[in-house]
């Protein structure tokens, strides 16, 4: 086991620099000057361009750049953008956010998700399982923008159940409830089908046909033999979701005027802070590589067929 | 739809990767190739038909839009800026007062071009390096899954912006196909990684089954193995990811459009206008539903029809 985690993290590293240094690229080709607009009305003075070049090494190679702002990395600071803010400061006040969206979204996979996976792959072809599956195809099929509004128009100025932004600086958990389900809506629509074929699929398996002929109560052949087994698949999806969301929340964040690190991603990139656009990036990179391997270790604890030698 | 990586996790987990293009059912008459049984399937699928007509229906909108309405889309009168649905203008007028119902369908045209050329773009080099991958195998296999590895990093939506924003920033006056290739571009850049571990798996659970030996031994050369062993069986998984990912692109570049770094006006796309109508979403929703509701059908027809195809390709669910 510990074997294999080396191995991993080990495997890590260079999708991690290569990821982080494409996006460092890209974002440093952005055209336009750094200081256009830095300076009011006039054209930056040549000593300040001297020293914010100076400064940010935008006059080193490209490479030298990467490395020198990989090193400050994993010193622990992200650098400051070209108006002198802390990037640390910004992330330690959006991201918070962030997490909490992707939190919420998804709980809402979990419960609603897998309830609906589990009672249609109990039961297939039945009312319910038509249902699931029709509706979630529908839940496929809606871009995440498209559901923000309609229901940002439907809960929150048609009923006026909801503010229809977010208005707090630091959210909390029942504001992000409508936003989180938008972000999480196609993946829900993901987990139920998943988690409807999982089941399905095990219902028939021999030990499921064991555990009913050995006189156990549906309820427990069910929610421990089958259940088990079933969500395997669907923890998986979860977890690399997970990262996935907080990649993801740009739109959803934009429409509910969320202040989390999708938002100020994208701020960044009008404005070319580079710095801060690939600190951002670098952040939701590791989370999104660490999940997928908490995933697959997580798949050991779950399923004792798999060793990892 | 907006991150297709997700619905690869999806069909990866699901049935479709881990189960090769099947042998032709054996016994009982003529034995029919896996896409006749396909078609077999297909034809008695009713959601395979209301699919089809709806995307047929896309198609020609997207070719003749003339043929669905009279109206110039960008022609706007000020005065009567959003007005309602009326049996002049069946969807009411834009904020310009242009009629929103001739921009919606000429608006089919661009999400339809990106879709597809996307997807073939996709599905072509991430096969291609499947492939290769996969039949090569050694270090050529090592290296082109770690470059996919790397791309496959990257958060979809976060490097789609990022690409765009690099080669097609806001404010740029640039031609609308030139702006049509680069979303394309950037699209294939960041998706190809999917259709190439799809293509990659299907590869190896191929490459070492009887009738390629077979063939090996009869001394067939490496391209004619792939082009008529390996291919022919390697092709349906890719074909329902690809089916799928049409659906899904629609959605990408309507997302992308709505941030303001996908198409750009004077083209009509369907994320332009909602842009344009989220401000007015307190007043005049119907901007805002109208054009969302064609995206949506748009969406979920190339959904459906995946859906379909990938039930008539996979022995396992029938």
């Amino acid at each position: 086991m510990g074997r294999y985690v080396l191995r991993r993290l080990l495997q890590l590293i260079p999708v991690f620099f290569g990821t982080t240094f494409l996006i460092y690229v890209m974002v440093f080709y952005v055209p336009g000057d750094p200081f256009a607009g830095k300076c009011g009305e006039r054209a930056c003075p040549p000593a300040y361009i001297a020293y914010l070049t100076h400064k940010f090494n935008l006059d080193k190679p490209l490479i030298v750049q990467y490395l020198t702002y990989m090193k400050n990395v994993f010193l622990g600071d992200f650098g400051t953008t070209y108006n002198g803010r802390s990037i640390n400061e910004i992330i330690a006040t959006a991201y918070p956010n962030t997490v909490k969206l992707a939190l919420v979204a998804l709980g809402w996979e979990i419960i609603i998700g897998i309830t609906a996976g589990v009672l249609s792959g109990l039961r297939r072809n039945g009312f319910l399982d038509n249902f699931v599956l029709v509706s979630t195809l529908f839940l496929l099929a809606l871009p995440t923008f498209v559901t923000g509004f309609v229901l940002k128009y439907l809960f929150g100025f048609k009923l006026g159940w909801v503010t229809p932004t977010v208005t707090s600086a630091n959210v909390t958990f029942t504001e992000l409830l409508l936003p989180g389900f938008v972000l999480g809506a196609v993946s829900l629509a993901y987990v139920a089908r998943l988690t409807r074929t999982s089941i399905a699929e095990n219902s028939r398996a021999d030990y499921v046909r064991t555990a009913v002929a050995k006189g156990l109560p549906r309820r427990r052949v069910v929610g421990v033999h089958l259940l088990r087994n079933s969500l395997i698949p669907v923890v998986t999806l979860l977890g690399t979701d997970l990262g996935a969301l907080m990649a993801g929340a740009i739109v959803t964040e934009g429409i509910f005027n969320i202040h989390g690190i999708g938002n100020e991603v994208y701020r960044a990139i009008t404005r070319k802070e580079g710095a801060t656009v690939v600190s951002i990036v670098v952040i939701l990179v590791m989370v999104y590589l660490l999940m997928n391997l908490l995933v697959d270790l997580l798949y050991a604890a779950l399923d004792p067929r798999i060793r990892y030698e | 739809m907006s991150d297709p990586a997700v619905a690869f996790t999806a069909i990866e987990q699901g049935e479709v990767v881990t189960e090769p293009a099947a042998a032709p059912a054996d016994g009982g008459g003529k034995p029919r190739g896996l896409l006749g049984d396909a078609w077999y399937d297909l034809r008695h699928k009713p959601m395979f038909w209301i699919a089809g007509g709806f995307i047929l229906l896309f198609l020609v909108m997207a070719a003749f839009p003339q043929l669905f309405t009279s109206k110039d889309p960008t022609y706007a009168l000020l005065e009567r800026s959003r007005e309602g649905p009326s049996s002049e203008a069946w969807f009411g007028y834009d904020v310009q007062g242009a009629d929103l119902y001739a921009r919606v369908i000429y608006g089919t045209r661009a999400s339809i071009t990106v879709a597809l050329l996307a997807t073939f773009g996709t599905v072509l080099f991430g096969g291609l390096a499947g492939i290769i991958a996969g039949f090569r195998g050694g270090w050529i296999d090592s290296l082109v899954s770690r470059i996919a590895d790397i791309f496959f990093g990257i958060p979809f939506l976060l490097g789609a912006i990022v690409i765009l924003f690099t080669f097609n920033p806001p404010g740029s006056n640039r031609g609308q196909w030139t702006i049509t290739m680069i979303v394309v571009t950037s699209l294939v850049v960041l998706s190809w990684p999917v259709s190439m571990r799809i293509m990659r798996s299907s590869v190896l659970a191929t490459r070492n089954a009887d009738y390629i030996i077979a063939a090996r031994a009869l001394g067939a050369g490496p391209m004619r193995i792939v082009w008529r062993h390996l291919l022919p069986n390697c092709l349906a998984p890719v074909l329902v990811y690809s089916t799928i990912l049409v659906g899904a692109v629609i959605g990408v570049e309507a997302t992308l459009s709505y941030l303001g770094i996908g198409l750009k006006p004077p083209v009509q796309s369907w994320g332009i206008m909602v842009a344009e109508a989220e401000n007015y979403l307190r007043v005049s929703p119907q901007l805002l539903l109208f054009p969302a509701a064609f995206l949506v059908t748009a969406v979920l027809s190339f959904v459906m029809m995946g859906e379909a195809v990938r039930e008539a390709l996979d022995p396992k669910l029938r």
